[in-house]
């Protein structure tokens, strides 16, 4: 693995807690895999397995004042945010204690008080909104980022292209961040896009944009970091283009004919976590006793977040129609 | 002394820079909202005196823009988004639809989308078959938003500031043919708390019901009905959701009798919903089955001739009434 920590200051320490908010995502989310299998979690779940760096990369850059906006396949963006994996896990359940009190499932994880914004299930779906609260940010004078993920499924949607000309007329305070792992559910970059280098598109508009090897967390935390100081400086929005891929289907129904299990397994070779933990264990920074420890705390945490889940109370049918509308100002 | 008046567009102005003088979360962004002066010309003037970082000119892209005002809400601002036509407005339903109305619910209550989106509506000025329609059921159809249609001056002076002091997004639909009404300047009293219906003429034999652009000609078919008469009681609704069912059904009790006037097209209107509800709740005060008057089934056709014949029309109210009342149509 080359890293090249140069451009941003990156002790081991720090190394070693992104290899565990990594394994964090990759141990949660294949519980959620056997989860569902046992009826625990139902409808759909999309796992971010194999993308793990992207979400814990960029949230390094982040400070608690910004806003995170993701997508449906969001379990590793909210954990990587740090919202409770137990609340996460009862959202997962459709339990009263779930972050969206159990009304979104794995697809609308929300937590104001941690400015993560969902959970969107609608693909480009929430790029006007960043860019709206992007715009709200500007007007109250704030340079606080706003962070918004997608995949590169999005880019073939309007709002990708109306959401990015806003963003850099209005010189709005965002760090658009692409996933690209090359396939829209099925269909492969190669047959839905006649510019397949995302980032050209974000230059089109005159965004400051790149590509980065999305496998690799340092890589997209140092970029994610030189952009977001950028757009805190005012100097307009950014977009990085994480190229990555999904090691699992497109959701648990998925048969995936659309691509070759060699091309999986060339990809597997690329793991974010297991490059990570061969740097860390190369370079004597990663002992089999701290390795094991990591593992048993992510496990105890898990543990504990499905004990949480299972004991929670779903949601009084009498609560149906609790935040329908609000409360009027007075 | 002479009694000023006000038309209905200049009502909307001042209600909108009022707003915004009170509160420096308001802003108004649209197509043409500033340089050209609002394509109904009822922001003209409002660059002047707010400059352009508070009326906002964006460019076509309604999903981006109307996304931009849901972001911007949920980042503390009271925005007023102007669509130009319901039918452009259909460019955004996804925007209107899947987060807008669904963001508060389906975060358990965590995130309020306080919007106000104004629109114009409805026939009358001979601009076709995508320039014309009447669409505001769409949007009463779906949970999460409020539906407004001022039909007076008065309305359109004071609805603006309920709206925007609600906590969910509202629609304000503007009928097109009534933005060169004038009345007396109106009061604040003169516009009732937005989630009521008003009786705009109290009658005993049969209640019109009706909103929106369509008030006058009810009014004015009930004129002619008193001539003939008949005691006519005109029920306009102004809030088409939620609907305010205890004066509708208070009227349709006393009078026993009903027709809806309704531009919108017949099938799936908000004038079948509201027969449904009137033989649901009033079926044994009911001395004729309910009616409706709506728009013909076709899409609206330029020439006047013809937007006349597919647009309801005051002698097919006057002669509605006649018929339910077993009276000779003259």
């Amino acid at each position: 693995m080359n890293i090249d920590n140069s451009k941003v200051h990156m002790g081991i320490a720090h190394m070693q807690f992104l290899f565990k908010q990594m394994l964090r995502i990759r141990r949660f989310e294949e519980k959620c895999a056997e989860l569902y299998t046992q009826e625990k979690i139902r409808g759909f779940l999309h796992l971010y397995i194999g993308e793990e760096a992207v979400a814990v990369g960029v949230m390094q850059a982040l400070k608690a004042e910004d806003a995170v906006f993701a997508t449906y396949r969001e379990h590793g963006h909210a954990l990587a945010r740090g919202l409770s994996m137990d609340k996460v896990m009862a959202e997962m359940f459709g339990k009263v204690t779930g972050s969206s009190r159990g009304r979104g499932g794995s697809m609308h994880i929300f937590d104001v008080e941690k400015r993560f914004y969902g959970g969107n299930a609608i693909v480009a779906g929430a790029l006007p909104l960043a860019v709206g609260l992007a715009l709200a940010n500007k007007m109250q004078k704030k340079n606080d980022v706003v962070v918004c993920f997608f995949g590169e499924g999005a880019v073939a949607e309007g709002e990708f292209h109306e959401s990015l000309n806003l963003a850099q007329l209005w010189q709005l305070p965002i760090l658009f961040v692409c996933e690209n792992n090359g396939y829209a559910m099925g269909t492969a970059l190669a047959i839905s896009e006649s510019e397949r280098h995302i980032f050209r598109k974000a230059q089109s508009y005159g965004l400051k944009s790149h590509a980065v090897d999305g496998m690799n967390v340092v890589e997209v935390e140092s970029a994610a970091t030189q952009y977001c100081q950028r757009i805190r400086k005012g100097d307009g929005p950014c977009l990085l283009e994480c190229n990555t891929y999904r090691f699992r289907g497109h959701s648990m129904f998925d048969t995936q004919l659309y691509r070759e299990s060699d091309e999986v397994e060339a990809w597997k070779r690329k793991g974010p976590i297991m490059k990570l933990q061969r740097w860390l264990e190369a370079n004597g920074k990663l002992s089999s006793a701290e390795l094991k420890q990591i593992e048993d705390q992510v496990a105890d945490e898990i543990n504990q977040s499905i004990a949480f889940a299972e004991r929670s109370e779903i949601e009084d049918i009498s609560d149906l129609y609790l935040g329908v509308y609000g409360e009027s100002e007075s | 002394m002479k009694n000023q008046s006000l038309t209905y567009r200049e009502a909307l102005k001042i209600a909108i820079s009022e707003a915004m003088r009170n509160d420096e979360r308001v802003f108004l962004m649209g197509e043409d909202v500033g340089n050209y002066g609002g394509c109904y010309a009822v922001s003209k003037g409002l660059l002047e005196e707010f400059g352009a970082d508070r009326i906002i000119d964006t460019p076509l892209s309604e999903s981006g823009f109307v996304g931009a005002g849901i972001g911007a809400a949920i980042g503390g601002m009271r925005p007023i988004i102007e669509v130009m036509t319901v039918n452009f407005s259909l460019l955004a339903l996804d925007q209107i639809v899947n987060n807008a109305a669904t963001l508060r619910h389906m975060s358990g209550n965590q995130i309020g989308v306080p919007l106000v989106i104004r629109m114009a509506t409805g026939a009358g000025k001979q601009l076709a078959a995508q320039h014309s329609h009447s669409l505001e059921n769409w949007y009463a159809h779906v949970p999460g938003i409020k539906v407004l249609a001022p039909a007076t001056v008065a309305d359109a002076r004071y609805m603006l500031s309920m709206a925007l002091k609600d906590p969910d997004p509202v629609i304000l639909f503007e009928h097109v043919m009534l933005y060169n009404d004038s009345a007396a300047t109106p009061k604040p009293e003169d516009c009732p708390d937005m989630h009521q219906a008003c009786v705009r003429k109290a009658g005993n034999d049969i209640s019109l019901i009706t909103y929106g652009g369509s008030l006058s000609k009810t009014l004015h078919a009930a004129s002619e009905l008193e001539k003939q008469g008949i005691s006519a009681e005109v029920v306009d609704l102004r809030c088409l959701r939620p609907l305010d069912t205890q004066t509708l059904f208070k009227s349709v009790d006393k009078t026993h009798r009903m027709i809806v006037v309704d531009e919108g097209w017949r099938t799936g209107s908000l004038a079948s919903e509201i027969c449904a509800l009137v033989a649901e709740h009033c079926f044994w005060s009911l001395d004729a089955p309910p009616s409706r008057v709506c728009s013909k089934e076709v899409p609206i056709p330029y020439p006047q001739h013809l937007e006349r014949a597919a647009t309801p029309q005051v002698a097919q109210v006057v002669e509605a009434a006649l018929t339910l009342l077993n009276r000779d149509v003259t």
